[in-house]
């Protein structure tokens, strides 16, 4: 009796990549799903710290996708090591700031060294050849196979027989024939194929799962290596770039100003490291002051602060200012909404 | 039987995942692990976690804020 096969997946979430693990588990492959961390991923987060999300329940997909499939999931934090990829994309940025090919092969990549290490045979990828505009295009194929130096190892069942045969298929290890040729924008040929499968819950997330795709998030992120002098980043800047009204007076410093009570108390975390300031005359939100602001500018981030509380019309607001353990309280006239330039809000 | 303890207080989904994940690993089956968080989505993704991965979970509790999960490792 032949040795069962093994395949690692890599787990997005989503349909594709569910449909793909489960095309190959179909054919007697023993699959685990690899998902990989890089902490722009929309998944949880922005549930956790906002109150007005809590009342939907929350999942995690990929975790969802790997019960229903009844495979092990392995989450891999590539935090740091994402750095490099965002930072010098060699195959540049699409619309905002996602370098969606470099990812791409990057995961695959590591996804190859996973399987060299754990003793399993070939990766599985959900991509579909002209789903998405920069990194699943026939183009891109053969450079995602090639540049991850997983080569034919690299099965992509919902679109295999759109591609030349890789090693699983040449081995026999998954017949060429149960594979798919779905190819273009088009989601029927999915949907299809998961009412096959009993499938009905699945996610769609509409603009991808990465935050990098997001124009207002490239935007604060950009602004904050401009304001930095330079490109790079720790988790906590990506956290908060997620959180929060954010808005920059001048190149010196920025607030962050909580919009609700849930981004209220996610910021009180944060207190050590930055100077916060919250009205204590009125109701109002927390604010963190990131950047090297003067007194000027921490007079004037007072005044904004004020203008976001409770206390925006009134004459006078005592805001507390917190810089590590010294406390001290500035008495403001808030700014009213048209002192308040757009082109402060990032 | 050896009982561990976990702080994943401040970290966000799938964070605290990822390092029960990474703890467990060094952990021996019937060794017993307790987590703490402080982001709700640890009470449905760890239990996830452990119904997919072969773990069970023991208890889950919320006081101030805080979540409690005590698991116990299956086998590896």
């Amino acid at each position: 009796m032949s040795e069962q096969k093994k395949a690692a997946a890599l787990i997005s979430g989503g349909l594709d990549s569910m449909l793909a693990a489960k095309v190959v588990m179909e054919q007697g492959v023993h699959v685990e799903g690899i998902n990989f961390f890089t902490g722009f991923c929309v998944e949880g987060h922005t549930h956790a710290i906002r109150s007005k999300d809590k009342a939907k329940p929350k999942r995690n997909n990929s975790l969802w996708v790997a019960e229903q499939l009844g495979i092990k999931l392995h989450i891999i934090d590539i935090i740091e090591e994402y750095k490099q990829v965002l930072l010098n994309p060699r195959h540049g940025y699409g619309a905002h700031m996602n370098p969606c090919l470099d990812c791409k092969i990057f995961m695959v990549d590591k996804a190859r060294q996973w399987i060299a290490e754990n003793g399993f045979d070939f990766i599985i990828t959900g991509e579909v050849i002209g789903q998405r505009p920069m990194s699943q295009r026939r183009q891109t194929m053969p450079i995602v196979a090639r540049e991850s130096g997983a080569g034919d190892l690299l099965l992509r069942p919902l679109c295999a027989l759109n591609l030349p045969e890789t090693l699983p298929e040449r081995q026999g290890w998954v017949k060429r024939d149960l594979l798919h040729d779905f190819s273009g924008r088009s989601r029927k040929p999915q949907m299809a194929l998961a009412e096959k499968y009993g499938f009905d819950d699945y996610a769609q997330p509409a603009g991808g799962c990465c935050f990098l795709t997001d124009e207002h998030y490239s935007v604060k992120l950009v602004d904050l290596w401009k304001a930095r002098g330079k490109r790079d980043y720790d988790l906590d800047d990506v956290m908060l770039l997620k959180v929060g009204r954010h808005i920059r007076p001048n190149p010196d410093f920025k607030l962050i100003i909580a919009r609700e009570e849930g981004e209220n108390r996610f910021l009180q975390g944060y207190r050590k490291q930055f100077i916060s300031m919250e009205a204590v005359s009125h109701r109002g939100p927390l604010t963190l002051i990131d950047g090297s602001p003067s007194s000027e500018d921490l007079n004037l981030a007072a005044r904004i602060t004020a203008r976001y509380g409770q206390g925006r019309d009134a004459q006078q607001v005592e805001v507390k200012v917190l810089d590590k353990d010294q406390e001290r309280l500035l008495k403001v006239k808030p700014l009213s909404v048209d002192e308040i330039p757009e082109a402060w809000h990032v | 039987m050896n009982k561990e303890f976990l702080d994943a207080r401040r970290l966000l989904c799938p964070l605290p995942v990822i390092r029960v994940q990474d703890k467990v690993k060094q952990l021996n089956a019937g060794d017993r692990l307790r987590v703490v968080a402080t982001d709700p989505g640890v009470m449905q993704d760890i239990p996830a976690w452990c119904r997919i991965n072969g773990h069970r979970v023991l208890q889950t509790e919320e006081k101030h804020g805080e979540f409690f999960i005590v698991l116990e490792v299956g086998v590896q």
